[in-house]
């Protein structure tokens, strides 16, 4: 089998390059090649499948119909298991192998597995697909109690939807404090003690010595010896880059694959976009930026320049940003939120009330913004931080009221 | 081709940040008068630059969509919105962080996202701001209906640089479509190459070139032998504001006395451009032309021009109505009763096209100059049929200086203030008088029946 584009993967970084070759090629055969039995659909919007908010086919991101107008194969169930870059092929599970002229690889990320004693030998749950998301959603119908490994951004969604459903949730931490990679301690005190008021039980700084099969349940010991029993054990420790079928192809990797400004790999013809994928991050450095507005940028700019595409403008940098829903709450951060020599910190709020700002500014810009329960447009901020805003001369317009200060350079300068 | 979108158009500088707007919105979106449900914002002034806006721009390229995780936002193929599906939002606002306009922001007092929904093509900002600084642009209707119709027109017409008469018979002629038949009297229309150059024909469609003195008639003749051999066809003259207001002016009166069933119309650049800018009935007072010369006896014309467009309503002839090509919206619709009515009586176009070459202005300037004549009322956009009287089409209540649009021409640089009060005074007479006709039409029309 020949397509000039191939496509491995199906969610954001993979649907915004093939939306992009279509843009600028639209006769050029093009495959979807994807190892996920569903249309396409968000890793992000997997708790919410969980919670019995979404149904799984009402969240689909591209329809058969779209496949069909736009010219693309879309071949579901296809797990690519080797690249031979020197032959310009691809081999299948099944033993078929793909030519391809140009390969885009956004295979995404999968669940890492802590190294907890005992782990492999109980059943627990990840959240990473589809199937594993209907899998917890009836686990959850028939559990009582359940333990989270992680609170990281999938596991206090999971937690949060659990104890809405009734679950005696206790969420297990290794880092000090949740949400460690967007939050600061104080914001994330205000959502510890929001998950507390809600009857979840939170273990910050916690190590999980080990876990044991005891009956029914599930029997977690926490490194101070304390035991938690649970029916069901859900661990969400972060994820890792899909490059393992890129052994031996030559294809350059150190967490993720090694792409330049423009998600070109180091070999001919062979880009990677999105999760899977280490780029230039924008305050040095190659990093590995799981987020999905991250995906969608890659994504693009790599279909534009698989399709040679004369007006692509290079990757700015990875920036972290986040904007999470808790229990009807909101929380945004972009940007960094540690410090550094010569940054300049403010912060307000009333954390009684569950309200919380921090803004990190560095030479006269902006550098990171956190709010709790304080609306900013997180876009906004984006831009400012990317486009390297001078704001030293509404600094203190800016500190007292983000919002309206953004709102108006933005509106001034996005042209 | 792809589908066009109406729009909403900010005018910073007309802003006074009322926010009326805002009201009207919350009004409209959430039956409230509390600002805070408004969906288009409108920014103070920070340190002295011009008041701005948050607002969906309903991108083409919409990273709300694209970042949205469970397919609540969507690019509508038929309006252009970015729709937003309720009952798919989980309220991530992941959407946010692909807006840097803050067109989609969370808003606290309805627990979720919100964005501008253009109000289903009937914007409530845009009918309650009271210094027409929001504007509900429809034009991309003309395009998504006409752009696949075939023009009536070779390529390479020779007009000058800037000239809106290519423009203008461009439009009409694909609206007219082939079933026609053109007459185009000496002027910068057959001059542009419309009826031939080089042994070639610059029209698609059958085009003959009348006289000066003849077109009306002569065409009210060719099309009576179309309707006597059966053939239905439109029967078209585009001339000059010469041929119909000076020497041409006996046939066209007279067919519009008969009501001959033709579509006249007339382009009028304010004289005799092709031929050395001479002066014609209508060339305004004040102007500069090769016949009115600027020196030391004459400061430009010294007579006003005939007000054309209303004489032909003094004929009573079937339908009679002025436009300009920067009101494009405006033209079709006339256009498309004129058509109609041609069929059995005559519509008269008078079409204003000012003239880069002969009125000495950049030619890429040329609408701008037709956007000033309107916003100053130097010339007023109007229609007129037996039945229903004269009515303004495109009202303009509190209009600019006419001297900012004088000062965009070069024919009339030369300007002293006296003239240029005059030409005010000329202006708002004109105006005060069209009004006194429209109130006559208005007492006259019988009550709407409801």
């Amino acid at each position: 089998m020949h397509s000039e584009y191939i496509i491995v993967g199906s969610s954001h970084a993979a649907l915004e390059a093939a939306t992009a070759i279509r843009l600028i090629d639209a006769d050029g055969t093009l495959t979807l090649l994807t190892r996920d039995a569903h249309l396409p659909y968000s890793p992000t919007i997997l708790p919410y499948v969980v919670s019995g908010r979404s149904q799984p086919d009402n969240v689909v991101l591209r329809s058969q119909a779209y496949f069909r107008d736009n010219a693309i194969a879309f071949v579901p169930g296809t797990s690519v298991v080797a690249v031979d870059p020197a032959q310009s092929s691809l081999r299948l599970a099944s033993g078929a192998t793909w030519q391809y002229d140009r390969l885009l690889i956004a295979t995404g990320a999968a669940p890492m597995l802590p190294p907890v004693g005992g782990l492999t030998k109980v059943p627990f749950h990840v959240l990473r697909s589809m199937d594993d998301a209907i899998d917890l959603r009836q686990a959850i119908g028939k559990a009582r109690s359940a333990i989270v490994l992680g609170a990281g951004l999938i596991g206090m969604h999971a937690a949060e939807n659990m104890a809405k459903a009734k679950i005696a949730v206790t969420v297990v931490e290794l880092q000090p404090h949740a949400l460690s990679g967007y939050f600061e301690p104080r914001a994330s005190a205000i959502i510890e003690r929001t998950f507390a008021c809600n009857g979840i039980r939170m273990f910050m700084g916690q190590t999980l010595r080990s876990v044991e099969r005891q009956g029914d349940f599930c029997l977690a010991t926490l490194a101070d010896g304390t035991t938690i029993a649970a029916d069901l054990l859900l661990v969400c420790t972060g994820v890792k880059p899909n490059i393992g079928f890129l052994h031996g192809s030559g294809i350059e990797v150190d967490t993720g694959i090694l792409v330049d400004d423009w998600m070109h790999t180091n070999l001919p013809n062979v880009w990677a976009a999105g999760d899977v994928a280490q780029a230039r991050g924008f305050w040095g450095g190659k990093v590995v930026n799981g987020i999905l507005p991250n995906a969608v940028e890659q994504g693009r700019i790599a279909g534009l320049a698989m399709a040679d595409d004369a007006g692509v403008m290079p990757f700015p940098g990875a920036v972290p940003l986040n904007t999470y829903s808790f229990f009807g709450q909101q929380a945004i951060s972009v940007g960094r939120g540690s410090t550094c020599s010569g940054m300049e910190i403010a912060e307000s709020g009333v954390e009684a009330d569950g309200i919380y700002r921090r803004i990190v500014l560095k030479d006269g810009q902006l550098v990171g913004i956190a709010t709790i329960n304080d609306f900013v447009d997180a876009g906004i901020m984006w831009q400012l931080i990317l486009r390297r805003t001078d704001l030293s001369s509404v600094k203190a317009e800016f500190i007292a009221n983000p919002q309206l200060t953004g709102r108006q350079l933005m509106s001034q300068i996005w042209r | 081709m792809g589908n066009c979108f109406s729009t909403l158009q900010f005018h910073a500088g007309r802003c006074d940040g009322c926010g009326d707007c805002m009201t009207a919105c919350a009004q409209a979106k959430a039956n409230s008068d509390d600002q805070a449900y408004s969906r288009i914002r409108i920014l103070p002034k920070a340190s002295g630059e011009s008041v701005e806006l948050a607002l969906c721009r309903q991108c083409a390229d919409p990273i709300c969509v694209m970042n949205c995780p469970s397919g609540a936002l969507s690019k509508n193929g038929d309006t252009g919105v970015i729709d937003w599906a309720e009952s798919k939002c989980v309220n991530c606002l992941l959407c946010t962080a692909g807006c840097a306009y803050a067109g989609i922001v969370y808003a606290p007092e309805v627990g979720h996202v919100a964005k501008c929904d253009l109000c289903d093509g009937d914007p409530a900002c845009v009918k309650a701001c009271p210094s027409e600084a929001l504007e509900y642009r429809t034009a991309a209707r003309i395009f998504n209906a006409y752009a696949d119709k075939e023009d009536m027109f070779c390529r390479g017409l020779a007009a000058c640089h800037g000239c809106n008469s290519e423009l203008l018979i461009r439009h009409t002629m694909r609206m007219v479509g082939p079933e026609v038949v053109v007459a185009a009297p000496p002027g910068c229309i057959p001059g542009m190459g419309t009826v031939g150059y080089n042994g070639q024909t610059g029209a698609k469609v059958p085009i003959f070139h009348s006289l000066l003195t003849n077109t009306a008639t002569m065409l009210a003749g060719v099309k009576l032998q179309y309707n006597r051999v059966g053939r239905n066809v439109t029967a078209v003259a585009l001339a000059g504001d010469g041929g119909t207001s000076d020497a041409g002016f006996q046939s066209v009166s007279g067919a519009a006395e008969r009501n001959d069933p033709i579509l006249f119309i007339c382009v009028d650049n304010e004289g005799y451009m092709n031929t050395g800018m001479q002066s014609s009935g209508v060339t305004p007072y004040g102007s500069w032309t090769s016949t009115t010369p600027v020196g030391g006896q004459m400061q430009g014309k010294r007579t006003e021009a005939k007000n054309l467009p209303l004489i032909m309503t003094m004929h009573n002839c079937s339908y009679v109505a002025t436009a300009s090509t920067a009101f494009l919206e405006d033209y079709y619709a006339k256009l498309e009763k004129a058509i109609e009515v041609a069929k059995t009586g005559m519509a008269y176009l008078h079409v204003y096209a000012p003239c880069p070459t002969g009125w000495r202005f950049p030619s890429a300037m040329t609408t701008q100059v037709c956007r000033m004549q309107v916003r100053t009322n130097f010339i007023a956009l109007w229609e007129y049929d037996p039945g229903n009287g004269l009515q303004f089409t495109h009202p303009v209540d509190r209009p600019e200086p006419v001297a900012e649009y004088l000062k965009l021409i070069g024919k009339y640089r030369h300007l002293s203030e006296e003239q240029v009060s005059h030409i005010q005074h000329t202006v708002d007479e004109k105006i005060a008088y069209l009004r006194q006709l429209t109130q006559i039409a208005a007492a006259r029309r019988p009550a709407p029946v409801h």
